[in-house]
């Protein structure tokens, strides 16, 4: 789960004390003009979970409180990487000596915490990992033995930092603590950066939940940002399902990430295009139901593979799920069954029963079939 | 140990809940040897003619087990872990999905200090046909597994189901069947499985169940450019769509890193036969061990029964 910026800057940098610009939320112009009046030379700053930001033009300097309210004018209803710009904040203008990089992050890779930390801020951290990768300073740590003062040091040692340092040393050591408390999968302050006055203060932030820990994060569950969702992969998102909408028309409903991946790796196979991405795996096995009506809504469906090859899911409780919804919806796209795997006595018994439709033997012949249906 | 054995005794963390019961009955039936459960609230009761223990040291001080198997929710997995492998299990099925990354990290360090091997997480379990199995497999289904010589590695339960009943219909009996896991952190690796199915004198040749995503069907090809035993791979993920997860949090694709062209080439230039649907497994199967034979004298049944 992504935060926006103001969100992470409030929610996550604030109250661990890392020092942010004064700032403002604001949704329209005229209260982007107040919130300059008060605050002065600003920044006005797309509100949108995307690293883009810049580069599209949603973030510009105001040095009044009436270009503020031209720029946010501007800004307001733009369209960042397909996130349409509701809110802006308006940022206090920084007096930017340096600007630094830190964050931490899960290496997935080596299966431990990572701390990163460069003096050269503001950029892409990717781009300079590849052009300087001396500039970039990488520390991997182990889950039980923490991030002191001395780690920290360690990292920052022969980077000429001055009197900074410290502070510097502090700012890493509040990010992993950040990073432990609050799952993190992500903790980022791009740039950091160390103002005329020499105090250090975080410019910007992205701060991502790990998704298998909301259970245990349930203040920031709600303060998520908006994912890029269609209506209906929406709706499957409500009850708990992953929907991808695609854009042909065989619709695809089984169990189990890579069975379903398969299941389109096929249709494509056969000259077909598949239709959506739906599991309904592990515990979602029981959502069916829930799940033939997300794949049947969507309009370019012509044909439909329902494809159970069952594990821990069992194949007569999807079945039945599936039963029920097409006695309920009555759709009139062709349905081509394979079913096979745990309970599958039952659910082929039922799916002849109740829809008079016999499952193919092979997954590969009802993908045939769904395919030259759909043309 | 990566392949179960009839002779492994089995503890079941979470044995009376709804899919622990389900399952251990599934697991007795096959003759999987169930010797203890675990639950707190329940110990010293018998729960489907299994002793149940407060927790697995408790159970390893009674009856000593070889592997655990966890039925367990994500927010206490990290924890009954710990619990095994403190206690001395040497092997953990972890089938829990969608366990907090940090307490993946936590269980997999746990396991580096002790000793210990992870199955997964997110895994579908280890099958051994004819022997038993451990997990939430159909390994009680005739249909879907029978003894032979063919190994199966999956990161995924249903696309595992899949190859293994493929290889049945066309009398292609299996050695083992390795449940990895869906997680992008998991404690044996497709390499891993592998090695372990290479060295296995009942295996005459292998078929990975790859997807995209993550690096370990690039890491598997390094080790078969060095095997005898055939090796013949079906990588799901070829249509899906860049950048977007799906389902498993191992198979996203980003840049080049992780995807199907990036791992068939790796695969092929090791000589392994990659397969375009998973109805093509029996037959790629049966013809690289003819020519094996042909070459190097008879292995294995599957080449008698395609032969």
């Amino acid at each position: 789960m992504n935060f926006e910026e103001h969100t992470a800057k409030s929610l996550i940098l604030g109250p661990a004390g890392i020092p942010v610009p004064r700032g403002a939320l604001v949704a329209t112009a005229t209260d982007a003009k107040n919130a300059a009046t008060d605050i002065g030379p600003c920044v006005v700053k797309a509100q949108v979970p995307t690293g883009k930001r810049g580069k599209a033009g949603g973030i510009r300097k105001a040095d009044t409180a009436a270009d503020a309210e031209i720029v946010a004018q501007a800004i307001l209803g733009m369209s960042i990487d397909g996130f349409v710009v509701e809110k802006v904040l308006i940022e206090e203008r920084a007096d930017i000596a340096r600007e630094f990089y830190a964050a931490v992050l899960t290496d997935f890779v080596a299966g431990r915490p990572l701390v990163l930390f460069s003096t050269e801020g503001g950029m892409d951290i990717e781009e300079v990992a590849a052009r300087r990768p001396d500039a970039v300073r990488r520390r991997r740590v182990e889950i039980d033995e923490g991030f002191g003062d001395s780690e920290a040091r360690a990292m920052l040692a022969g980077l000429d930092l001055g009197d900074v340092e410290k502070a510097i040393a502090a700012v890493l050591r509040s990010l992993y603590t950040i990073y432990r408390e609050r799952d993190a999968e992500l903790i980022e302050i791009n740039p950091l950066a160390l103002l005329g006055d020499g105090r250090i203060v975080a410019l910007d932030c992205k701060f991502t939940l790990d998704d298998s820990a909301v259970f245990r994060q349930t203040d920031l569950a709600g303060a998520g940002a908006r994912e890029k969702l269609t209506a209906l992969e929406r709706r499957g998102a409500e009850n708990g399902l992953k929907f991808i909408e695609l854009d042909g028309n065989v619709g695809v409903l089984a169990n189990g990430a890579g069975l379903t991946m398969t299941t389109m790796d096929v249709i494509s196979h056969f000259g077909g295009r598949p239709a959506n991405f739906l599991e309904i795996g592990g515990e979602a096995y029981t959502k069916a139901e829930i799940a033939l009506g997300l794949v049947l809504s969507g309009a370019r469906v012509k044909s439909l593979v329902i494809n159970f090859c069952g594990a821990f899911a069992r194949t007569d409780v999807m079945a039945e799920g599936v039963v029920k919804a097409w006695e309920k919806l009555k759709p009139q796209v062709p349905v081509f069954f394979s079913i096979h795997g745990t309970g599958e006595d039952a659910a082929v018994k039922l799916v002849r029963e109740r829809l008079g439709i016999e499952p193919f033997d092979f997954m590969e012949d009802a993908v045939k079939a769904a395919v030259e249906a759909a043309r | 140990m990566i392949i179960f054995r009839k002779q492994h005794r089995v503890l079941v963390q979470g044995i009376t809940g709804k899919q622990g019961t389900f399952w251990t009955e599934k697991m007795i039936d096959c003759g999987t040897n169930v010797v203890a459960g675990v639950n707190p609230k329940r110990a010293g009761d018998l729960h489907v003619g299994v002793p149940v223990f407060a927790s697995a040291g408790q159970a390893m001080a009674n009856v000593p087990c070889d592997v655990a198997v966890m039925f367990i929710p994500p927010s206490m997995a990290k924890d009954a872990a710990i619990d095994a492998i403190e206690a001395g299990v040497k092997v953990l099925v972890c089938l829990t999905e969608h366990i907090p990354a940090q307490d993946v990290m936590a269980m997999h360090l746990a396991a580096r200090r002790k000793g210990a091997r992870i199955i997964g997480p997110n895994t579908a379990g280890l099958v051994t046909p004819g022997e038993g199995f451990v997990g939430i497999m159909p390994g009680h289904n005739p249909n879907v597994f029978r003894p032979g010589s063919i190994g199966v590695i999956s990161r995924s339960g249903s696309l595992g189901t899949l190859v293994a009943l493929n290889l049945t219909r066309a009398g292609i009996g299996q050695s083992a069947f390795i449940g990895i896991g869906g997680d992008p952190m998991i404690g044996t690796t497709t390499r891993d499985a592998l090695q372990a199915l290479d060295e296995d004198e009942r295996t005459s040749a292998v078929v990975v169940g790859g997807e995209i995503g993550g690096a370990m069907e690039e890491q598997a090809a390094e080790y078969a450019a060095g095997m005898r035993k055939p090796v013949i791979a079906f990588i799901a993920g070829r249509a899906s769509p860049p950048g977007k997860k799906m389902g498993h949090a191992g198979a996203i694709v980003t840049d080049n890193a992780g995807s199907y062209t990036s791992k068939r080439t790796a695969l092929e230039e090791a000589g392994v036969i990659v397969v375009e649907t998973p109805c093509e497994i029996p037959d790629a199967v049966s013809d690289r061990l003819i020519d094996l034979a042909e070459t190097h004298g008879p292995v294995g049944d599957a080449a008698r029964a395609h032969g």
